[in-house]
């Protein structure tokens, strides 16, 4: 490890520019009280803030968006546990070719599972239904939340669980008791990382939502394409500020870049 | 568990992923095999829009047609800039980042992954607020009288280049970051006492060692580069269409899905092929090196 030059830190100081440039410049456009995007240069307004509270489309695709991110990441973590269970404690036919399966959506373009559900979603009739979306996203945040789990069920030592089973207590209580508390914390890790995934997705929710079941993401595209405005701004200025507190909120706890590894590839 | 019988036991793995693996036939395994028998449908608008059957057509229409042509050409320049402008600029950061204190580190760790979690319509709404013609950017310049007309940056390259590098370096950074987690710091002081510059060791001592990291850097960036859909549509729109973009209007527009599933079918194909024979080049040229 050495001493970064000056030149270093310029480049470092651009770079972070470079990074936060257009999240500050949404922050700020949304306080401005004209009705175009501009520049608060006049002093600040909540005028477009208040806006949002009137428009009911944002409202009701927000709630859903709540909704579905919630219900995902815990259908996801949920059945990913068991399988991490299986991939960390057994050596079993197939473990490799299974453990590969459950990663590959990450090598399946969003825009292709989108389309492949939405012919899917509509041929089961499932098309429009919150359900459709649900097992949709479930799909696209498995390989995250699998992964965090088994890394947290990999390092475990057993000899505790062992101690409990030959004491006496049953597979479940074992399970209850004594693996599923020291596991929680890459399980919450994953379940945090599935719901900001799910909460974000844009691409593969554009095909399968409907327009009484759009997803916030799917919504502001929509409303994008067609203007933008400060409305969408002050939107947006409010779902960075939200992700800001979870953000501290979880590098506090986890590291954000030890959450993070886990989305490449 | 010794109680347990031994076919119990044997089965128990497959009992446990049993759950996933059901989800995974049936609500991914028969949805991409559905879209791969519907990409050689046939869509006729006088006979009632989808016929089913067999037929190349789609294939043929894509690969022969010199509108499809230029949109996968401009899809495939557009990746290996986004990649190469991310290498550049995000292996550098990484290092950067490698040799602050770990207070600064984590303050621009924060500044440089915390985009990710932002949705990418939101980053790249800043994007189209800057760039626009009316944009920040282009008015501060005119305001300072450094240009007399905007510059063009909405629906072209440069503007989509941009805005793309913005939303994948951080993939990028946390790539090379991993890399330089495993470097030894020991090693680069040998080769530093042993009256090595310092670009001498950077070359030769830590590129070397980072260099998987930036490789498996680049395949993520370029894969999510080509099947990129949000970004390219907002800031490209009609005029600057991709594979992914036109997939969009097949399907939601002229209602060809077989046409649209032919397309979706080809970027699979061509996403795969890309990260397998990647993974195989970097597995051969870097086994040895880490034994």
């Amino acid at each position: 490890m050495r001493k970064n030059t000056p030149l270093a830190l310029v480049f470092n100081a651009l770079f972070l520019t470079f990074m936060l440039a257009p999240l500050v410049v949404i922050c700020l456009v949304a306080f401005t009280s004209k009705g175009y995007i501009s520049l608060p240069t006049d002093g600040f307004s909540l005028r477009w803030f208040r806006a949002i509270l009137d428009n009911p489309h944002f409202i009701d695709a927000f709630y859903l968006s709540l909704m579905l991110g919630f219900a995902s990441a815990t259908i996801a973590v949920s059945i990913a546990v068991p399988a991490s269970l299986a991939f960390a404690r057994y050596k079993f036919t197939g473990r490799a070719a299974i453990m590969a399966f459950f990663l590959s959506p990450l090598m399946v373009p969003h825009i292709v599972l989108g389309v492949s559900f939405l012919s899917f979603l509509t041929k089961i009739g499932w098309y429009g239904s919150f359900m459709g979306l649900v097992f949709t996203h479930v799909i696209i945040i498995m390989p995250y939340a699998l992964r965090l789990v088994l890394s947290s069920i990999t390092g475990l030592d057993q000899s505790a669980e062992s101690a409990a089973a030959s004491l006496g207590a049953s597979n479940w209580v074992v399970f209850r008791r004594v693996t599923l508390p020291m596991i929680i914390p890459g399980v919450a890790g994953g379940w945090v990382l599935s719901f900001i995934t799910s909460f974000d997705e844009v691409t593969m929710s554009v095909f399968v939502a409907s327009p009484s079941t759009t997803t916030l993401p799917v919504r502001m595209y929509e409303h994008i394409t067609e203007t933008i405005d400060p409305l969408i701004a002050s939107l947006s200025a409010s779902l960075i500020f939200i992700t800001m507190i979870v953000m501290l909120i979880l590098d506090r706890f986890y590291g954000l870049d030890k959450i993070l590894v886990g989305k490449g590839k | 568990m010794s109680q347990q019988s031994d076919t119990l036991s044997t089965a128990r793995p497959y009992l446990l992923s049993a759950p996933a693996l059901l989800l995974y036939v049936g609500v991914f395994m028969i949805p991409l095999i559905m879209t791969f028998m519907l990409s050689f449908y046939t869509f006729d608008i006088t006979r009632g829009g989808i016929l089913s059957g067999f037929s190349l057509e789609n294939y043929t229409e894509v690969l022969s047609d010199s509108y499809f042509h230029k949109i996968f050409l401009r899809t495939f320049v557009l990746s290996i800039l986004v990649t190469v402008f991310c290498v550049l600029l995000g292996t550098p950061e990484a290092y950067i980042l490698h040799n602050m204190s770990s207070r600064w580190k984590s303050i621009c760790m924060l500044a440089i992954l915390g985009p990710l979690l932002v949705s990418v319509v939101v980053r790249t709404l800043g994007w189209a607020i800057l760039i626009g013609s009316d944009g920040l950017i282009n008015n501060t310049l005119m305001a300072l009288g450094l240009i007399d007309e905007p510059i063009k940056l909405m629906f072209t390259m440069t503007g989509l280049v941009i805005a793309l590098v913005h939303v994948l370096i951080p993939f990028m950074v946390l790539s090379v970051w991993a890399a330089l987690q495993k470097l030894d710091p020991m090693v680069e002081s040998a080769g530093q006492s042993l009256g090595a510059s310092s670009f001498t060791v950077l070359r030769k001592i830590v590129l070397p060692q980072i260099m998987p990291g930036v490789l498996s850097g680049s395949l993520i960036v370029f894969a999510l580069t080509a099947s990129a859909f949000a970004t390219p549509s907002i800031l490209g729109g009609r005029r600057l269409k991709v594979v992914a973009t036109t997939a969009y209007d097949e399907y939601l527009g002229t209602l060809n899905w077989p046409l649209g599933a032919a397309i979706a079918v080809l970027l699979l194909l061509a996403n795969i092929l890309i990260i397998t024979s990647y993974n195989k080049f970097i597995e051969r040229k870097y086994a040895q090196a880490f034994k």
